[in-house]
């Protein structure tokens, strides 16, 4: 569909397998998170009309996003995402927290937003064409050029913004703030995917020919895994854990693509096995986390806390809750039979192979990376433990809870239940779905695949090494789960402010205005002084380096005319006024001073055959001369602290400053006349013939150029229109001092 | 030629009787003084004005001798009636 045709912008969408596979998570979660929200809302207390509102925009904003094809649609989709998510986050709009946390992500993600609008500018241009498709075509013959990687940097900052990435995932748990189904929508399943969507629809741009797109998204990928899972530790609030784990678990497919999409630039089985292992955990993450996060809403809604401490043994109250929330978090652990166990083996198989194979430039990174993927598996296991016993186990706490807690309402557990039967059966049965859904998908991102690809996922394909590592950690973790109690708050009080992000972001804020205030007041001082000095250096400044830059000054002597005695007398006479009008002490001395310079210029128009001008200014002077004294009695006498000209003086500088500039640029001026003057003669000779006076001054006045005349005298009216509305106005409020 | 000469000179002999006069403008001990001096340099400048004209042999500047002196007579008027009353146009006359 057209939109704006001319500058290309048209309204393309585009469905394949990368986009359906989103179109599914949207619109499916969408519809679970649309049914557990009425029952999760209140009709009375709640206004539902702006809930609905915002999800609306922001479901079709999603649409929007995954399938158009020109890429200015799609960043008006993003920012569109951006802005219902602001709203939905800011949803509870009289809490200060919901507040700061829908600001933090707003200026997060449009500043993402903003750099992927760069970056897709520079694509654009490279290509001539903002299609995606297009670009993806040409894009080989443009990877030479350097905007090509400052696209790159572009569009990964936007991703990486908008999936929470390291150091950018801080404004994720703040927008736990929101209410639980968009928590559960948006950030988990949906918009935070926004950004592994657009690093896979972008890889077939940057892959085939930059390594520096996989390296950097896999070392950012993973991270952010390592951070995440490690700051989930710390939390005590449900939502909190599931945001950081959120963070974490983005990381594990974020770096799972970067591996991935050296498959385009490799012919290598594993790398096409990583992009798999990434769809295919995309997928499982939306299920199994959203459904954790409406478990958590069900807890929330039934206890009225979300604080683990306060929480226990409520696998007795609401057991259906609990076998949901069961399922959920050893699915996230990745423990079989569930689907986060096949996307979890595939994703530490691909590191395993990483590691293996003799890649160059990656062999001594790989064991690390490896190393970071298992060691960040193990932390997942353990707060995927302590998120689901926690809660569920132990003792009950009924006096910690402001809510008695009551069987889990069978409209809100529908949702979750859907989701974890979804959760069950892609466990089981995985090549249900994978090649229906995650095949088209690789087939999108790597184009040149074989047609004839087909996954093959089973729970148990043998004693793979992968398999090792999962044994290795669930034995780590159930250690380290049991034992949580005894080092949690050794972890909690150590590195509480170790890389706290968020103070980087708080700070930075808080600096930023100061820094912004302070450089007003400093500049914006309301002292017209201080103005003029800045006017007058600017001056000075960009005169000097104009005409020094240029070389246009010119000092020849050939046009000046002879120096007479009268001439010298009447400089020496100025001069002496002038510096006379400088050094006076009282006004009213400089005042007679200036009527006196004004007849000795008068006298300078009748040395240079100007009888018209002389008069004039005769005139002119003698009037001001009145004025001011007309105005004298309200003037303030120079004031004691005035200034005095020292020689150290910025202002005694200044004007020298001025002045020599001045004086240089109107001598050279003197001297370079390109052409003669045109007008003069023209003048002269049609004054009496065309204008019929003798009178050149006059006759140029009224004939040639009456226009100027015309609104010289308008001038004049309006001056003195406005000294009477000003006299008159003044004295209609009743300054009784000058009404005599 | 002697005409030329003697108006060129004379025309410097008013040039520093101008300087003068400004000196006085500047170092008066009283208003009354720099006004004064304020209105012979008036009177000087009616004389240059006539001697210019004489010089560059045009009658144009006739207009500004007259003019001049008007000028002259009003602004030092004006001067004597702010040092008198304070201010140049009394507007309430009972008080004067």
């Amino acid at each position: 569909m057209k939109w704006i045709p001319d500058l290309g912008i048209n309204y393309v969408l585009r469905l394949d397998g990368l986009s359906l596979l989103f179109v599914l998570l949207i619109t499916g979660i969408g519809t679970l998170v649309t049914l557990y929200s009425i029952f999760y809302l209140s009709k009375k207390k709640e206004q539902l009309h702006y809930f609905y509102a915002y999800l609306a925009i922001f479901m079709t904003a999603m649409l929007g996003l995954v399938l158009s094809d020109n890429m200015m649609v799609l960043y008006l989709f993003w920012e569109m995402t951006s802005i219902s998510s602001f709203l939905l986050i800011g949803y509870w709009h009289k809490r200060e927290r919901s507040r700061y946390g829908a600001k933090k992500a707003l200026y997060i993600t449009v500043f993402g937003g903003l750099m992927m609008l760069g970056g897709m500018a520079i694509l654009s241009n490279l290509a001539g064409s903002f299609s995606i498709q297009t670009v993806i075509a040409r894009a080989a013959a443009f990877s030479d050029s350097p905007y090509f990687i400052l696209a790159m940097i572009f569009i990964m900052l936007g991703a990486f913004t908008k999936s929470a990435q390291f150091p950018f995932h801080i404004w994720l748990p703040d927008a736990m703030e929101a209410p639980t189904p968009i928590s559960a929508y948006l950030h988990s399943a949906t918009m935070v995917k926004a950004g592994l969507y657009l690093i896979a629809r972008m890889t077939p741009v940057f892959a085939p020919t930059h390594q520096s797109w996989s390296v950097t998204i896999m070392i950012v990928g993973l991270v952010t895994l390592f951070w995440g899972a490690f700051n989930a530790l710390k939390q005590v609030d449900l939502k909190a854990i599931l945001a950081y784990s959120t963070i974490s678990q983005l990381g594990l497919i974020m770096s799972l693509l970067g591996l991935g999409s050296n498959a385009l630039r490799e012919a290598n089985g594993f790398y096409v096995a990583a992009l798999a292992a990434a769809l295919l955990h995309l997928f499982n993450h939306a299920t199994f986390k959203g459904a954790l996060f409406m478990v958590v809403g069900i807890i929330d809604h039934e206890t009225g806390t979300r604080d683990i401490r306060r929480l226990g043994g409520l696998m007795n109250v609401m057991p259906l809750a609990a076998t949901l929330a069961f399922v959920g978090t050893f699915a996230m652990a990745g423990i079989p039979p569930f689907n986060g166990f096949i996307s979890k083996e595939m994703f530490l198989e691909s590191f395993v192979h990483l590691s293996s194979i003799d890649a160059p430039t990656l062999s001594t990174l790989s064991y690390i990376f490896l190393f970071v993927a298992w060691i960040a598996s193990v932390i997942t296991f353990v707060y995927s433990m302590i998120l689901f016993f926690r809660p569920f186990t132990g003792k009950q706490k009924p006096w910690l809870q402001p809510k008695r807690a009551t069987h889990t309402p069978l409209g809100m557990a529908f949702s979750p239940l859907v989701l974890i039967v979804l959760v069950i059966v892609s466990g089981l049965f995985p090549n249900l779905f994978a090649n229906r859904l995650i095949t088209p998908a690789i087939h999108s991102v790597k184009t040149t695949l074989n047609p004839s690809y087909e996954l093959h996922l089973a729970l148990w394909h043998g004693f793979t090494p992968a398999l090792w590592l999962t044994i290795a950690i669930i034995a780590v973790g159930t250690v380290l789960a049991v034992t949580y109690l005894k080092w949690k708050p050794a972890i909690q009080k150590r590195y509480r402010h170790t890389f706290a992000w968020n103070d980087v972001y708080n700070r930075g804020n808080y600096y930023f205005e100061k820094l912004s205030y302070r450089s007003m007041t400093t500049v914006m001082n309301g002292n017209l002084r201080f103005y003029l000095i800045i006017l007058f250096m600017t001056f000075i400044l960009m005169t000097l380096v104009g005409v020094l830059t240029t070389d246009s000054l010119d000092f020849s002597m050939i046009k000046l005319t002879k120096i007479d005695v009268l001439d010298v007398l009447i400089f020496i006479a100025t001069a002496i006024v002038l510096l006379a009008i400088m050094l006076s002490k009282a006004r009213l001395t400089s005042v007679i001073l200036l009527g006196a310079l004004g007849y000795l210029i008068a006298i300078m128009f009748m040395v240079a055959r100007a009888p018209d001008i002389a008069l004039t200014q005769l005139v002119v002077e003698t009037i001001s001369v009145i004025l001011y004294l007309l105005a004298f009695r309200f003037l303030p006498q120079i004031g004691k602290d005035e200034e005095k000209i020292t020689p150290f003086s910025w202002r005694l500088w200044i004007s020298l400053g001025v002045g020599f500039v001045m004086f240089m640029v109107v001598f050279s001026s003197f001297n370079t006349t390109f052409f003669d003057s045109v007008l003069s003669p023209y003048f002269i000779e049609n004054a009496y013939t065309l204008g019929g006076g003798k009178n050149v001054v006059n006759v140029t006045l009224v004939d040639f150029r009456g226009f100027d005349t015309f609104f010289e005298s308008a001038v004049l009216t309006i001056a003195a229109i406005c000294i009477y509305s000003l006299v008159r106005l003044r004295l209609n409020k009743g300054d009784k001092q000058h009404e005599e | 030629m002697i005409l030329h000469v003697s108006i060129y000179i004379s025309l410097v002999l008013f040039g520093i009787s101008i300087i003068l006069f400004l000196y006085r403008v500047i170092k008066g001990f009283f208003l009354a003084d720099r006004v004064l001096a304020l209105d012979c340099i008036g009177i000087a400048l009616v004389s240059i004005a006539a001697l210019i004209s004489m010089m560059q042999n045009t009658p144009v500047f006739v207009d500004v001798l007259l003019i001049i002196g008007l000028l002259a007579f009003i602004g030092t008027v004006s001067y004597a009636r702010f040092e008198e009353k304070g201010q140049v146009i009394v507007r309430d006359r009972t008080k004067s």
